[in-house]
């Protein structure tokens, strides 16, 4: 049974892009156009989730994702709640279904989960009632949906088509939910050659299985690619045997104007966010003409309105 | 009743006729997509409206999403002008219950506070269930609950009504 979908096929939940089918996704950045032009309006809202209560269960602690979640259900006129149990009944040991249970029967509409445990939203979406959704806002190292959303939205809008694109992912494919989410997206779209590079340590066994080619050396992988994508280097990987310093990295993974140079002048450059500037991106790229680090922010929110305007209309299932 | 409609485009030239009198120079001329933004092209070209045309996409604001969803291809709404203080001429092919109407009200109000707005539509079939009356109409027919008037453009840019 296919947990994200309808019997009848349109959105149920948004758990993960692996499976979800191509239409669903390009429903969902036709949706998000439309949404473009709401930010730039006198009211910048729409009446479509006026007294759709929506929660925004944080079980790991985010700023950017949270806050484009917040936005966006906002500008659906939707009432939100933030709440980051880290700092809430989680540590006074209330399990994770009591906190839901709780919510449902404050009338929750629709849950936007982020836990550090891959599965947990999957997990809340099988318990929760029929006229509730979930959207897993990030979930261990399995995916973030929207994140790879809110990508393809990126290069879409950026390149137009997806049939015709080399596209790179640099880093930290192996802890990288981001970098899951992407790959899947990416294939279903259509892109004919996906590249992840990164060091051995960092790139999960059997990664091609997904369907993408893997570059140990960064300047053979960028050559000719029309989208460089650099995942976040997460600090406490520095501290393992994963790596033997932020230097060290930035010198052979790092990217840099001369190694962007091998990509081309048409390239764009995307990162999730937040940035390590000198460890996985050297600031004259970050902040270059290439960049689009910011538009994806601002596209995020578009995306996210997308999805939770297809959750929340219609029949309940 | 009747088995078929007049001309769209003789009751676009009537429509336009009716309207010519009252329209000032500062009047914005929105159509409703899809069928009602077809009317307002052609009765931006008749009157000759110096202003620039808007389009209306409501989908954002039907009060029956909870139960139908969201349309898959939404248009962006344009209104390439100040709607502050402006004099809207709102422009649809069918009035029939009003809702659309209702709907298009309340986002031409999120774009700004107009000084006013009249309503013209092509057709008044009857049937409302909202206080909304149009102030130009290019044809009053009484059509039952059970069948739906439609416009329709073909490649040639011609208009057609047909009841269905």
């Amino acid at each position: 049974m296919n947990l994200q979908l309808t019997e009848d096929g349109r959105l149920r939940h948004l758990l993960t892009l692996d499976g979800l089918p191509r239409a669903i996704i390009t429903q969902i950045l036709d949706t998000a156009e439309s949404f473009m032009d709401v930010g730039a309006r006198e009211v910048k809202k729409v009446p479509l989730l006026r007294g759709k209560s929506i929660f925004n269960l944080f079980f790991e602690p985010s700023t950017r994702t949270r806050t484009t979640f917040e936005i966006a259900a906002k500008r659906l006129s939707a009432d939100v709640v933030n709440l980051n149990i880290a700092t809430s009944s989680q540590t006074k040991g209330e399990a994770i279904l009591d906190t839901v249970d709780n919510l449902a029967a404050m009338h929750a509409d629709m849950f936007i989960v982020r836990h550090a445990q891959s599965g947990a939203a999957h997990f809340i979406a099988r318990h929760v009632a029929p006229h509730i959704s979930v959207v897993n806002a990030g979930d261990g190292r399995h995916a973030h949906p929207t994140q790879g959303l809110l990508d393809m939205f990126t290069i879409r809008r950026y390149k137009g088509a997806f049939h015709n694109l080399t596209v790179a992912i640099v880093g930290d494919v192996l802890h990288s939910r981001v970098a899951r989410s992407q790959i899947h997206a990416l294939t279903t779209l259509g892109v004919p050659e996906v590249r992840v590079i990164g060091p051995k340590t960092l790139l999960p066994t059997g990664v091609e299985q997904m369907g993408v080619k893997v570059f140990h050396d960064m300047e053979a992988g960028l050559r000719g690619c029309d989208v460089v994508i650099m995942l976040r280097l997460q600090n406490e990987r520095m501290k393992g045997a994963l790596l033997p310093s932020a230097q060290e990295y930035f010198k052979f993974f790092g990217l840099t104007p001369e190694k962007l140079a091998l990509a081309g002048p048409g390239a764009i450059v995307m990162h999730p966010g937040p940035m390590n500037r000198g460890v996985e991106i050297a600031s004259e790229v970050a902040d270059g003409p290439q960049s689009v680090i910011l538009p994806q922010v601002t596209y995020g929110i578009a995306v996210r309105m997308a999805v939770m305007a297809m959750l929340a209309g219609g029949p309940s299932a | 009743m009747p088995a078929s409609l007049p001309d769209a485009n003789t009751l676009i030239a009537r429509l336009a006729d009716a309207i010519a009198p009252t329209l000032t120079p500062d009047t914005f001329i929105v159509g409703i997509h899809t069928g009602g933004a077809w009317v307002a092209e052609r009765l931006h070209a008749l009157l000759g409206c110096r202003q620039p045309l808007g389009v209306l996409d409501i989908s954002f604001y039907r009060d029956d999403f909870s139960r139908i969803g969201l349309h898959p291809q939404v248009k962006p709404s344009s209104l390439p002008f100040e709607l502050e203080g402006g004099t809207i001429l709102l422009v649809d092919d069918v009035l029939h219950s009003g809702r659309t109407v209702r709907a298009a009200m309340n986002e031409l109000f999120d774009y700004g506070r107009p000084a006013s707005i009249r309503l013209a539509v092509l057709v008044d079939r009857g049937g409302r269930e909202l206080p909304i009356r149009p102030d130009f109409v290019g044809l009053t027919v009484d059509i039952p609950e059970h069948q739906n008037v439609n416009l329709s453009r073909l490649d040639d840019g011609h208009l057609t009504l047909s009841i269905a």
